[in-house]
């Protein structure tokens, strides 16, 4: 039995005739790391709302098929029991923080204090959500008075606070510097690696992808259009960019020096693997 | 760094030892300098938190300078309202839900030219161009909140386009943009730069840099640490690395090649393909 089972989900917004998740079936394993790619509006933030049962208690419209996070069904079950399991950190930072924190600090303790985590445990997971998202030292700022790229990372410590056994992370990266981009995905790799937790991250960051994932979903237009290994997808360059995903940068060269007849290996993910064929092709 | 530029040309933005401290007392600006000339794409880079959109704030007037100097098309920005700099420099948010207010797409974008008193046809007509140039003509009748987020920032550079400013700041347009949106945005940056107006752009994405830009600025806590023509910046791991960023990962495999003396201005896909080929 996989922790997460979806079959035979469709679903349309309130309001709305057009389905935007169009039959959607696939088995999430526990303690595996899912990357989830495709081109703006292809559904994979509705699809992430899925799986914590914001959609459809929250949000409303019309949902059907199913949705079992470890056993619950989450149109039977209420947001409050789905939150335990599954913790989402949101595309929109703003869209995460509960307004009613005066300071960092109320912030992240605003979800724990509902769940009735102790006192004394409650400041040591504060202290450690913001060591992890390199936002010590900020305690007593306002949320409100942070740039764009510190309320994504308090936003992610919220979270990681609560410590649900899966991880969605909807584009998380989004306003990180490059240095924030790996900090915060190493947090979460390690999560995965070391704590088991299962992650699902919903981002075309190809290049972290591929570092951190050991599956790659494709949505395009409300479906799966493709389930495989980052190298499996990653390297199908054409595919890629028909589909509107980013391709890494050293997969994009291969395939254009193979265009010049210049490329005759399967193509790389990493510099290192690049560096290596290009020594051999150009500079023996 | 002003000799990339003609010496004797007179920057459209001249900033001295500008000071900025946020009414919480907090000193975000600690002494900027900083000339900007007419038709050059300048990509400020830099951390979370360095100051980078503090600073571009100062140059339509959204935050007046504490201490020092903003001189824009020669005006003191302290001196002027923001209304009468927008004519000279248009702003497009970091997050598109600050600036959009509109029930459709050619009001949304129509508002900014109407404010600024242009003529009835000058406003179709740079509605028109605008929302053409990011690709969103065809949904003109739209709501904005019926856009998907990557469609609200091209809306949003639509908006800004349309008062035809000499300068136009975009604040990490990059978020949210897939594959085609990615490929929008340097379409829009090269079209706006050929016809000779000047583009900040404020980005994480150090492949658009690269991609882009012909200089690049470095912040770092309040300050400006870098300044110099794209590729010796992009290149320059120590400095970079000394402002929490990172080369992309092309010119780290340009650097990787450089002991067989594979240029370093190589700093995007085509060019090191093209190079490559070439051998
Ligand atoms: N609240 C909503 N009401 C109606 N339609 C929506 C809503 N949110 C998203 N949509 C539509 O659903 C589709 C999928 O959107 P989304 O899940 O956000 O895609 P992605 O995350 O892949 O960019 C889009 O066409 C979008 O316009
Ligand atoms: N309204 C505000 N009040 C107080 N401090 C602020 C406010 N806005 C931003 N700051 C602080 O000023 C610094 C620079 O912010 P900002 O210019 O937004 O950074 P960047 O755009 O480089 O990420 C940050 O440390 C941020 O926390
Ligand atoms: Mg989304
Ligand atoms: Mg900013």
């Amino acid at each position: 039995m996989s922790l997460i089972e979806i079959s035979d989900l469709y679903y349309s917004y309130p309001g709305f005739e057009a389905k935007v998740l169009k039959g959607i079936t696939v088995n999430i394993d526990k303690g595996s790391f899912t990357g989830i790619v495709g081109p703006c509006g292809a559904g994979k933030t509705t699809f992430s709302l899925t799986l914590n049962g914001l959609i459809p208690h929250l949000i409303g419209g019309k949902m059907t098929g199913s949705v079992v996070v470890d056993g619950l069904n989450t149109m039977e079950h209420p947001i409050a029991d789905l939150s335990l399991k599954i913790g989402m950190i949101f595309q929109d930072p703003r869209a995460q923080l509960s307004g009613s924190g005066l300071t960092v600090e109320e912030e992240v303790a605003f979800g724990l204090q509902n769940l009735g985590v102790p006192r004394e445990e409650i400041l040591e997971r504060i202290s450690k959500a913001l060591i992890d998202v390199g936002l010590s030292g900020f305690e007593e700022r306002s949320p409100f008075e942070l740039s764009g790229g510190e309320q994504q990372r308090l936003a992610i410590a919220t979270v990681l606070a609560m410590e649900p056994d899966i991880f969605i992370l909807d584009e998380p990266f989004a306003q990180l510097d490059p240095m924030g981009v790996e900090e915060v995905a190493s947090i979460v790799g390690e999560l995965n690696k070391k704590f088991g937790k299962t992650v699902i991250l919903v981002e075309n960051n190809t290049e972290i992808l591929a570092n951190f994932a050991d599956r790659i979903l494709v949505m395009e237009a409300g479906k799966i259009v493709a389930d495989g290994s980052p190298r499996e997808i990653f390297t199908d360059i054409e595919y890629l960019e028909n589909t509107g995903v980013i391709p890494l940068q050293v997969t994009e060269l291969a395939h254009l020096l193979k265009k010049e007849g210049k490329w005759d290996k399967e193509y790389p993910l990493t510099e290192d693997e690049a560096l290596k064929e290009i020594k051999r092709i150009f500079f023996w | 760094m002003d000799q990339i530029k003609n010496e004797k040309e007179e920057p459209i933005i001249k900033i001295r030892d500008l000071h900025f401290s946020y009414p919480s007392g907090y000193e975000a600006l600690k002494g900027i300098n900083l000339n900007i000339f007419k038709g050059e794409v300048l990509a400020i880079i830099g951390r979370n938190g360095a100051g980078k959109t503090t600073l571009v704030k100062h140059f339509n007037g959204l935050l007046k300078a504490t201490s020092g100097e903003v001189l824009v098309n020669g005006l003191n920005a302290k001196e002027h309202a923001v209304s009468r700099l927008a004519k000279i420099v248009g702003y497009v948010f970091q997050n598109p839900a600050d600036q959009i207010f509109s029930s459709n797409l050619w009001d949304e974008v129509a508002f900014g030219p109407k404010n600024l008193r242009f003529s009835k046809e000058e406003i179709d007509s740079n509605v028109e161009n605008s929302l053409k140039m990011v690709g969103l003509l065809n949904k003109k009748d739209t709501h904005p909140y019926d856009l998907i987020f990557s469609e609200r920032k091209l809306l949003c550079i639509a908006s800004v386009l349309a008062m035809d400013p000499q300068v136009i700041i975009i604040d990490e347009p990059e978020t949210g943009q897939d594959y085609w949106g990615i490929k929008k945005l340097i379409e829009i940056i090269k079209e706006y730069e050929s016809i000779q107006r000047s583009i900040v752009l404020i980005s994480h994405n150090l492949a658009l840099v690269a991609e882009c830009a012909e200089r690049v600025i470095v912040m770092n806590d309040g300050k400006i640490v870098g300044d110099t023509f794209t590729p010796d910046i992009l290149s320059n791991i120590e400095m970079l690395s000394k402002a929490r960023l990172k080369p992309p990962q092309i010119i780290r495999l340009t650097l990787g090649l450089s002991k067989w003396n594979v240029p370093k201005e190589l700093i995007t896909v085509r060019k090191l393909a093209k190079y490559l080929s070439g051998l």
